[in-house]
C-alpha cells in the first residue's frame, strides 16, 4: 500500500463508519453500537501500525503527503496564488497524540455502548465525526488545515453535550460553544494575518520564515501574535481565568463525552501551544516564560484548592484537570529538555488517567444515580473492582511513583527548578495539595460507612473491563518504561530547542 | 434611428433579457385567455425554464470581449456576466420555492402576477450589471424595486403584507430620491451620465472646490444604496419587509436584490469615485479618501445584524437581521479594496446566495404548515423530518461560517483581503470575526429547537417537488463549495477578468 495515503484513511476511515450508520436503521440498537465502535478501529490499527513503523527505525516522513487544494487567486499579480494545500505528516509528538486519540476514542466509544441512554445512531455519528476532526488536529501540517479540524471537533462536541448529557446540558454546551468559539475566532485571526503576510500556512515553512531576523514581520508584531495564540489556547486548555466553560462541561456532557473531552480534547490546547507558540514564536515565548510559569502555578494551586473543598466528585475531577494542565504550562515555562519532555508526558498521561477516572465516574453514577462524595462511601464493599481502579487512577494522578503521572511532574519540576527556583518552589505547594484532595475524595467514597446498601452484581463486568484494563495497562506502562514515550518525542524535542537557541 | 441602424446594433449580447421579457409577455397574455380554473402553475414552471435559457446563454458568453450597445448604456464585461449568472441562479431558485407556495390570503387570485412580477425584478436586478450609464443602472434599480413594492404586498388580505409593502415602498422611493439627487451632483460635475466618461473627466478634476461637491455626491449615493443593501443605519426597514412578505418573495429580497444591490454599489462606487484624483493628478482616488466611513458603515452593519438577531422570537425578522450582518461581511470586502475584492465578493453572495436559499426552503415548508412563524415552531424537525432538520443544520452551520461549508471559504477569502491590504484592516476584521461568534447564539438556537426540544405535534410533513430542488442544490452546493471551492474560483479565474474587463 502507498504510504502516503495511510494518514488521510487514517484520519477519514470514521466517516466510513458514520455512511454505514446512516444506513442502518436506528431502532436496530446492537448493530449501530457493534458499528459505532467497529469504526473506531482502522484508525487504531493504522496509528499503532504507524508507531509500529517508527520503532522499526524507519522515517516518519514517508507518510507525508502534500497536494495542492484551494488556491486563493488574483490577491495581487506578483503572486496569483495563495495556496492551501492538503497536507498530512506526523512526527513523534504527533504520532504519540494520535495514537492517544485512537486508543481513548475506541474505549470511549465502548463506554458510550454503556452510558448512553438514547438513540445511538445519531450520538455514533457525531462521535466519529469528532474523532476525524480530532485526528486531523494533530496530522495537519498547515494551520488552515488545522483550524479546519479545530473547528469540526467543535460542532459535534456541542451536540454531544447539548443532547446526551445530564440536567444543565444545554447551557454546557452554549458556554462550550461560545468560549470555544471566542478561541478559535482569535486563533483564526493569527492564522489569516500569517498566511495574508508570508503568502503560506505551513507550519515548517512559517517556521523558518519567523526564525529569519529579516523576514516579513516585525518583532512587536510577532509578540502581538503570540499573545494572541496563548489565549486562543489558553480558552482550550484551559488557562486560569478562561477556564469556566470547562468546568459545566465536565459535569453535564455524558460521562463517554468527558472521556474524549478531558483525554483529547485539552490537549489540543497543549498541542497548539507547543506546536505553534513554541515552535513558531521561541522568541516570544521566551520572552512570556516567567508570565507563562505563573499562570502554571497559578493554575496548578487554583486548582488543587478548588477541587479540594468540592462536593461532587466529577468537579473534583474537573478542577484536578485545571490543576495538572497547570504542569504542562510550567513544564513548557522551563524551556529546556526536561520541562519540555515533561509537559508533553503530562499531556499523554492526563489524557489517559483523566479518561480513566471519568469511566469509572460514569460507572458508579450509573448503578448510584450520584456523584457527589457525602452520598456514596463504601463503595469498597459493594464494588471492590470499581473502588480499587478509582484508588489506583487515583494515585496515579497524584503521581504516585511508577505510574505516569510521576514521570511528567517530576521532569516538569526538575524543568523548571533549573531556570525559576522560586516560582517551583510555590508550584510543589500544589503537588502537596493534589494528594490532598484526591486522597479525601476518592477515600471518602471508597471506605467509610456505605451509606446505601449494594446489592451483588454491581461491580465492574464484561465490555466495562477492557478501558479500565487497557488505560491502567498504558498508566503503568509509561510510568515503569518511559521511553515508549520519550523516543518518538526525542527528534520533536530537538527541534523545539533548537528553535529556542539552547 | 433608421432601420439600418436599429439592424446594425449587436442586440445578441442583450438576449438573457430579451429570453425573460418575452417570457414576461407571454405569460401575461397565457393568464389573459387562460380560463380561470385553470392552475396557474404551469406558468410558474415556464418562467423557471426561461431562466435557465438565460442562464445558459449568459454562460456561454463568459469569456468574449467586452461589448458594449446603445451608446455604451449596455455593455457586456466579465462583471456582468458573473454577477448576471448569480442573479440568474437565485432568481431560477426562487422560482422553485415560488411554485411551491400554497397561495393563500388574496395570493390565489395573482398567482400568475407572482411568477412574472418575480421574473420582471430578476430582469431589473440582470440590467443593473450591464448597465454602463448612470440611467440605466437607475432604471434597472426601479424596475426591480417598484416590482419588490407589489410583490412584499401580493397577500393582499393579510395585514402585515400590507404594512410591509407600505414600509417598503416609502423607504425604497426614498431611497431612490436620495440616490438619483447624488447622481444629479455627478453629472453636473462632468456632464455626462457614462460611466467611463464620468471616469476619466473626474480623474481629471482641476479644481479643488469641486471635491466637496463630490464628496456630498459620494455621500448622498452611499446612504441609498445602503437602504438598497440594507446596510445600518438604514436597515429598519428590513425586518418588518422581510416578515411580512410571502416566504419566497422575502427569499428573493434577500438573496437576488441584495446582489443586485451590491452591483449597484461596485459599479458606480467604483468607476466614479475610483479615479476621481481628490488633491490633483496622481493622488489617491477620492474612494479611498472615504473608505473610513464605508468601514465605519461594515463595522455597525456587521455588529447591529448579529447582536439584534440575538432577540428575535420569529424566524423570518431573525433571517432579516442575519441578512443585514451578511451585507455587513460584504461592505468589508468591499472597503478592503484589494484585487482579489471581486472574487470576494462574487464568491461569497455564491455562498450566502445558496445558504440562505435553502434555508428559506425549509422555513417556507415549516411557517407554511405550523401557520406562525415562531422560531419555537422548529421544535422536534429532527423527529418530525430528520432531512429537513439535517438540510437545516447543514445551511446553518454554513450561515454560522463553520469550515467544510462555503461560508467558511467565503469569509476565509474576505480576510484575506483585509489583512493583505495595505494598511490591513485589523479592526474590521476582528469585529468580522467576533460577530461571528456572535452569531453562533441565534443560529445554534435554531439548532437547539431542531433538535434537543420535542415536537409540539408529531405530524410529518411533505415536501414539495420544488422545495427538494433548491434544498439539494443549497445543501450540496454548499458542502461542495466549502470542500472543492477551487471549482468556483477556476471558473471566475478562467473564463472572466473581472478586474481587466471593469474599466474598458
Amino acid at each position: 500500500m502507498n504510504l502516503q495515503s495511510i494518514l488521510s484513511i487514517l484520519v477519514f476511515s470514521p466517516l466510513l463508519g458514520i455512511i454505514v450508520l446512516a444506513l442502518l436503521p436506528k431502532t436496530q440498537e446492537k448493530a449501530v453500537k457493534a458499528i459505532g465502535i467497529l469504526a473506531t478501529l482502522p484508525a487504531l490499527i493504522l496509528s499503532l501500525a504507524v508507531y509500529a513503523h517508527f520503532l522499526a527505525g524507519k522515517n516518519l516522513s514517508d507518510f507525508s503527503i502534500s497536494v495542492p487544494w484551494i488556491k486563493f487567486r488574483g490577491i495581487n499579480a506578483q503572486e496569483p496564488f495563495f495556496t492551501v494545500s492538503y497536507e498530512l505528516a506526523v512526527s513523534g509528538f504527533q504520532l504519540v497524540l494520535v495514537v492517544l486519540t485512537a486508543i481513548v476514542s475506541t474505549l470511549a466509544a465502548i463506554g458510550a455502548a454503556k452510558f448512553i441512554k438514547k438513540e445511538w445512531k445519531g450520538y455514533y455519528m457525531l462521535f466519529l465525526l469528532l474523532l476525524t476532526g480530532m485526528l486531523g488536529v494533530f496530522t495537519a501540517e498547515n494551520l488552515i488545515l488545522f483550524f479546519i479540524f479545530f473547528e469540526i471537533t467543535l460542532i459535534p462536541t456541542f451536540f454531544l453535550i447539548g443532547k446526551w448529557g445530564y440536567f444543565e446540558k444545554e447551557k454546557a454546551a452554549y458556554s462550550f460553544l461560545l468560549y470555544n468559539g471566542l478561541g478559535s475566532a482569535v486563533l483564526l485571526i493569527v492564522i489569516m494575518i500569517l498566511f495574508a503576510k508570508t503568502g503560506t500556512s505551513n507550519i515548517e515553512i512559517l517556521r523558518q520564515m519567523m526564525a529569519d531576523p529579516s523576514g516579513p514581520l516585525k518583532d512587536g508584531f510577532k509578540l502581538g501574535l503570540f499573545i494572541a495564540l496563548l489565549i486562543a489556547f489558553g480558552v482550550k486548555l484551559p488557562i486560569f481565568p478562561l477556564h469556566t466553560w470547562m468546568l459545566r462541561v465536565h459535569v453535564q456532557a455524558p460521562p463517554s463525552v468527558v472521556m474524549i473531552h478531558s483525554g483529547i480534547l485539552l490537549k489540543i490546547g497543549a498541542y497548539g501551544l507547543i506546536r505553534f507558540g513554541m515552535g513558531i514564536f521561541p522568541k516570544q515565548f521566551e520572552s512570556l516564560a516567567t508570565l507563562i510559569a505563573i499562570l502554571g502555578v497559578i493554575n496548578l494551586l487554583y486548582g488543587a484548592f478548588l477541587a479540594f473543598i468540592q462536593t461532587d466528585f466529577k468537579m473534583v475531577l474537573a478542577y484536578s484537570s485545571i490543576s495538572h494542565m497547570g504542569i504542562v504550562l510550567i513544564g513548557l515555562a522551563a524551556m529546556n529538555e526536561a520541562g519540555i519532555q515533561g509537559a508533553i508526558f503530562q499531556v499523554v498521561s492526563h489524557g489517559l488517567i483523566s479518561a480513566l477516572l471519568f469511566f469509572l465516574v460514569g460507572v458508579i453514577y450509573e448503578r448510584t444515580e450520584t456523584s457527589f462524595i457525602d452520598k456514596l462511601g463504601g463503595l469498597a464493599k459493594g464494588m471492590p473492582l470499581a473502588a480499587g481502579f478509582l484508588l489506583a487512577a487515583a494515585m496515579a494522578s497524584l503521581g504516585l511513583p511508577g505510574m505516569s503521572g510521576f514521570v511528567s511532574e517530576f521532569m516538569a519540576f526538575l524543568g523548571l527548578f533549573k531556570v525559576e527556583p522560586w516560582i517551583a518552589a510555590v508550584g510543589t505547594i500544589g503537588i502537596i495539595m493534589t494528594a490532598a484532595y484526591l486522597l479525601r475524595a476518592v477515600l471518602g467514597m471508597t471506605y467509610g460507612k456505605a451509606r446505601r446498601e449494594f446489592d451483588g452484581g454491581l461491580d465492574l463486568k464484561g465490555a466495562e473491563l477492557v478501558p479500565v484494563f487497557v488505560l491502567m495497562l498504558l498508566i503503568v506502562l509509561i510510568g515503569v518504561y518511559p521511553s515508549v514515550l520519550s523516543s518518538p518525542l526525542q527528534a520533536t524535542l530537538e527541534t523545539i530547542l533548537l528553535g529556542l537557541g539552547g | 434611428m433608421s432601420y439600418e441602424t436599429f439592424s446594425q446594433i449587436n442586440w445578441s449580447i442583450m438576449t438573457p433579457e430579451f429570453i425573460i421579457l418575452g417570457v414576461i409577455a407571454i405569460l401575461i397574455l397565457m393568464d389573459l385567455f387562460m380560463p380561470k380554473t385553470l392552475d396557474r402553475k404551469i406558468l410558474g414552471w415556464i418562467g423557471i425554464t426561461a431562466t435557465f435559457a438565460a442562464m445558459v446563454y449568459t454562460a456561454a458568453m463568459a469569456g468574449g470581449p467586452v461589448q458594449s450597445i446603445l451608446h455604451d448604456t449596455f455593455r457586456i464585461d466579465s462583471f456582468a456576466i458573473a454577477f448576471k449568472l448569480l442573479i440568474l441562479v437565485g432568481g431560477a431558485l426562487v422560482l422553485f420555492l415560488a411554485v411551491s407556495y400554497e397561495p393563500k390570503d388574496g395570493v390565489e387570485r395573482y398567482q400568475a402576477e407572482f411568477y412574472y412580477l418575480l421574473l420582471t425584478a430578476m430582469l431589473g436586478g440582470m440590467l443593473m450589471t450591464s448597465s454602463g450609464d448612470l440611467v440605466t443602472l437607475y432604471i434597472g434599480l426601479e424596475l426591480l424595486s417598484i416590482t419588490s413594492y407589489i410583490l412584499a404586498g401580493i397577500r393582499k388580505f393579510h395585514p402585515q403584507s400590507n404594512e410591509s409593502a407600505m414600509k417598503y415602498v416609502i423607504n425604497g422611493s426614498i431611497s431612490s430620491a436620495i440616490v438619483l439627487f447624488g447622481m444629479s451632483y455627478v453629472y453636473g460635475l462632468t456632464g455626462t451620465t457614462n460611466l467611463l466618461n464620468i471616469a476619466n473627466e473626474l480623474a481629471a478634476l482641476a479644481n479643488s472646490n469641486h471635491v466637496y461637491l463630490l464628496t456630498i455626491a459620494f455621500l448622498m449615493i452611499v446612504i441609498g444604496l445602503a437602504f438598497k443593501i440594507s446596510a445600518v443605519p438604514f436597515h429598519m426597514w428590513a425586518p418588518d419587509v422581510y416578515q411580512g412578505a410571502p416566504t419566497p418573495v422575502t427569499a428573493f429580497l434577500s438573496v437576488v436584490s441584495k446582489i443586485a444591490g451590491f452591483v449597484i454599489v461596485i459599479r458606480i462606487l467604483l468607476t466614479v469615485f475610483g479615479f476621481a484624483a481628490t488633491k490633483g493628478p496622481g493622488s489617491p482616488p477620492i474612494l479611498y479618501d472615504m473608505q473610513n466611513y464605508l468601514a465605519v458603515i461594515a463595522g455597525a452593519t456587521m455588529i447591529v445584524g448579529n447582536v439584534v438577531a440575538i432577540k428575535q422570537t420569529d424566524i423570518k425578522r431573525m433571517f432579516a437581521y442575519s441578512s443585514i450582518a451578511h451585507a455587513g461581511y460584504l461592505i468589508v470586502a468591499f472597503t478592503s479594496l484589494t484585487t482579489n475584492m471581486f472574487q470576494a465578493i462574487w464568491f461569497y453572495l455564491l455562498a450566502y446566495l445558496l445558504m440562505n436559499l435553502g434555508a428559506f426552503a425549509v422555513i417556507q415548508v415549516i411557517t407554511e404548515k405550523a401557520g406562525s412563524t415562531k422560531i419555537a415552531e422548529f421544535a422536534g424537525l429532527y423527529r418530525r423530518a430528520p432531512v429537513l432538520a439535517v438540510s437545516m443544520g447543514i445551511l446553518l452551520i454554513s450561515l454560522a461560517g463553520f469550515p467544510g461549508t462555503a461560508g467558511f471559504i467565503g469569509k476565509l477569502n474576505i480576510f484575506l483581503g483585509t489583512f493583505y491590504a495595505e494598511p490591513s484592516h485589523y479592526v474590521l476584521a476582528s469585529i468580522m470575526i467576533a460577530t461571528t461568534v456572535v452569531s453562533y447564539f441565534y443560529y445554534f438556537r435554531v439548532m437547539t429547537q431542531m433538535f434537543f426540544r420535542p415536537a409540539a405535534d408529531e405530524s410529518k410533513f411533505s415536501i414539495p417537488f420544488g422545495i427538494l430542488v433548491v434544498l439539494i442544490v443549497a445543501v450540496a452546493g454548499s458542502v461542495l463549495f466549502g470542500i472543492m471551492p477551487n471549482f468556483a474560483f477556476d471558473f471566475l479565474q478562467n473564463n472572466l477578468d473581472i478586474l481587466g474587463d471593469f474599466f474598458k
